[in-house]
């Protein structure tokens, strides 16, 4: 088994250190040579176009405001229709882009930079760190998360943006710091870093120099695989009423439909639109995912697509 | 064994943490809500169920936190967990007694078999590599296991029940105008209600275990153990399920244990978008009428379920892996 897991390691070598001179360029060619990897970039490119400028793609400026008739079919003028409350369905849906895709990538980035704090320092230090850390990993991993949020926000009430922000970090570092702390295992005694030890490095160069550019593509791949997390957990929490109700997001508009049966007074379109945009920024963060792991990887792509997470010994 | 202690080990563990959280947070939440909660409920519950509250929540400040804790332990592990706010009268015990088979049956049946025909379907998927399913197995997958459990429910609901005027029921868990026994009527009942609920679970988690299943596959196929076997003249069909798979299944089965969390937390929602009355939707009712004691007790009873099957992913490990079962 370990075989295999630093034949993995190598195969991931390759990637970081030739975008490091050039940076960038050889990642953007290998998004536009691999199929998944495209779409999902284009996905991603769409929602962030939405988030940044959404007054470009409609009229409306206000759109929780009560403002048209109520529940009105799609037409011209309101391209998915009217909520029961009198509100713009497509706008809400261009504005609400803005909060998930915050949510993904603030939760995605502060969760991986957890991960890689806990992982590395554990796999690095060993011994009763190592040990300490790992069951607090492992207890974070199994405790179910959900339903302990739940319980949390009964008793502090609504939570704002900022709250399900913490919330969601807290809850959804443990299976990256996981995985990487089994491949910093694995890199640790490794020539390269016996020769920058020979050397006579600081540890901190070490880690920040040596360790972390090898981990490249699982770092992204922890960072794409916790913004998948982000996006759909936000979205059931909001779906559910914990989240800011009088805010704009595709979770908050799931939830007003469904607390107004939309489904059965004959207006699927609300649930549908927002349900669709949650399950595509989902969709665009794990096909990426797929994709990198399939381009980080190009020796072995055909024969063997190894994971950190066989590394369970 | 030495594996099994240490799994055993770790259960307590993590037991033991979620315990503590359990009671560490009425305590840490800020305004005191068990105190108004107490004081609103004060004459409407019976002085006992009050006493348990107070030590639930502590709220009683004539103890230190530490005899507080010790009491709380007891009550706990003798499954003394009050009574419920929202069924006075009753206990909060025989609540969960009501909801758990529902959510064993319906969640417990589904998550299982979604592992099973997953890991199934990555195997043959793994094993043909480049074949026709492997070609539309992961792009498809990869987009299914991203999809938000509670919206392809409602997704579900949409097309099975009300666009087809009902073929299919979408609330609860059985014909309410059946009474409950062993008859067909019934049992034919409880699996038509079952059936679009299953099928969203179905649908959600199976991909995940296809996609991994299928990557642990090709990395097993490439050992030379797997080669030897074909020199040897095996069979594809022992090779495959006796050489590769066994070890491929593996990795799949701490996965499995891992993402139960995650499995969970699209559970709760199922239940609540099909009113099913398992331990997810009475959790989200509890949250609603603030019954903070049925409400703790469910949080520990989900914990207790998913650690459980943890433990017995550990135990299936032991048994697939002799590596496990001799000393580490």
């Amino acid at each position: 088994m370990s075989a295999t897991i630093l034949a993995g390691a190598t195969g991931t070598t390759e990637l970081p250190q030739r975008s490091r001179r050039r940076p960038g360029s050889g990642l953007w060619a290998a998004v536009r040579g691999n199929r998944k990897a495209t779409v999902g970039a284009l996905l991603l490119l769409v929602f962030v176009v939405f988030a940044a400028v959404p007054q470009l793609f409609t009229p409306v400026d206000d759109p929780n405001a009560h403002q048209f008739e109520l529940m009105l079919p799609p037409s011209s003028e309101h391209l998915l229709g009217t909520t029961a409350f009198g509100q713009d369905i497509w706008a809400q849906l261009v504005y609400g882009t803005r909060e998930s895709l915050v949510i993904a990538l603030v939760v995605g980035g502060l969760a991986t930079v957890l991960s890689v704090l806990v992982g590395v320092s554990a796999a690095y230090l060993g011994g009763a760190a190592d040990s300490l850390l790992s069951a607090v990993t492992d207890v974070f991993l199994v405790v179910p998360t959900f339903p302990l949020i739940i319980v949390i926000a009964a008793y502090a009430g609504q939570g704002g943006l900022p709250v399900i922000i913490a919330v969601l970090v807290a809850t959804g570092w443990s299976y990256g710091a996981r995985q990487l702390r089994a491949q910093a295992l694995s890199l640790r005694n490794r020539d390269f870093l016996e020769s920058a030890r020979v050397r006579g490095e600081r540890r901190s160069y070490i880690i920040v120099r040596e360790v972390l550019p090898t981990m490249t593509s699982l770092i992204l791949a922890t960072f794409l695989g916790s913004a998948v997390y982000a996006v759909l957990t936000a979205a059931g929490l909001q779906f559910i009423g914990l989240g800011d109700e009088s805010g704009l997001s595709w979770g908050t508009m799931l939830h007003w439909a469904q607390s107004n049966s939309a489904l059965y007074t004959g207006q699927p379109l609300w649930v549908v639109a927002p349900g669709l945009c949650v399950a595509l920024l989902g969709a665009s963060f794990a096909l990426l995912n797929y994709a990198f792991d399939e381009i980080s990887n190009p020796a072995l792509r055909p024969v063997r697509r190894p994971r950190a997470k066989r590394a369970r010994s | 064994m030495r594996y099994l202690a240490h799994r055993l080990g770790f259960f307590v563990l993590t037991l033991w943490a979620a315990v503590t959280v359990n009671f560490l947070i009425p305590r840490l939440m800020p305004g005191d809500p068990a105190t108004a909660l107490l004081a609103r409920f004060h004459g409407r519950v019976n002085p006992s169920a009050i006493a348990a509250m107070q030590v639930a929540f502590g709220v009683d400040t004539h103890e230190g936190l530490w005899s507080q804790y010790v009491d709380y332990l007891h009550n706990t592990v003798t499954g003394n967990f009050g009574t419920s706010l929202t069924y006075f009268p009753l206990s909060v015990g025989s609540q969960i007694a009501q909801a758990l088979p529902w959510t064993i049956g319906l969640i417990g049946v589904a998550t299982v078999l979604a592992f099973v025909v997953g890991t199934l379907g990555g195997t043959i998927a793994g094993w043909k590599r480049g074949g026709r399913v492997d070609s539309i197995v992961p792009p498809v997958f990869v987009v299914t296991s991203a999809l938000p459990y509670f919206w392809v429910g409602m997704m579900l609901i949409l097309v099975f029940s009300v666009w087809t005027n009902g073929a299919l029921p979408n609330d609860g868990a059985y014909d309410l105008d059946l009474t409950p026994s062993l008859s067909l009527p019934f049992i034919g009942s409880v699996l038509q209600h079952a059936l679009l609920p299953a099928a969203t679970i179905l649908i959600t988690s199976i991909g995940g275990w296809i996609l991994t299943m299928r990557n642990n596959m090709v990395t097993v196929l490439a050992e030379d153990y797997v080669r030897m076997g074909r020199a040897k003249g095996l069979s594809d069909r022992r090779i495959m399920y006796r050489y590769a798979a066994r070890n491929a299944l593996l990795p799949n089965l701490a996965g499995f244990a891992m993402s139960l969390g995650f499995v969970v937390a699209g559970a709760i929602l199922v239940e609540y978008v099909f009113n099913y009355p398992g331990l997810g939707y009475m959790l989200l009712n509890s949250v609603n009428n603030l019954d903070y004691p049925l409400m703790q007790a469910l949080f520990l009873m989900i914990t207790v379920a998913v650690l459980v099957a943890v433990l017995i992913c550990d135990f299936l490990t032991a048994w697939l892996d002799p590596r496990a079962r001799s000393a580490r």
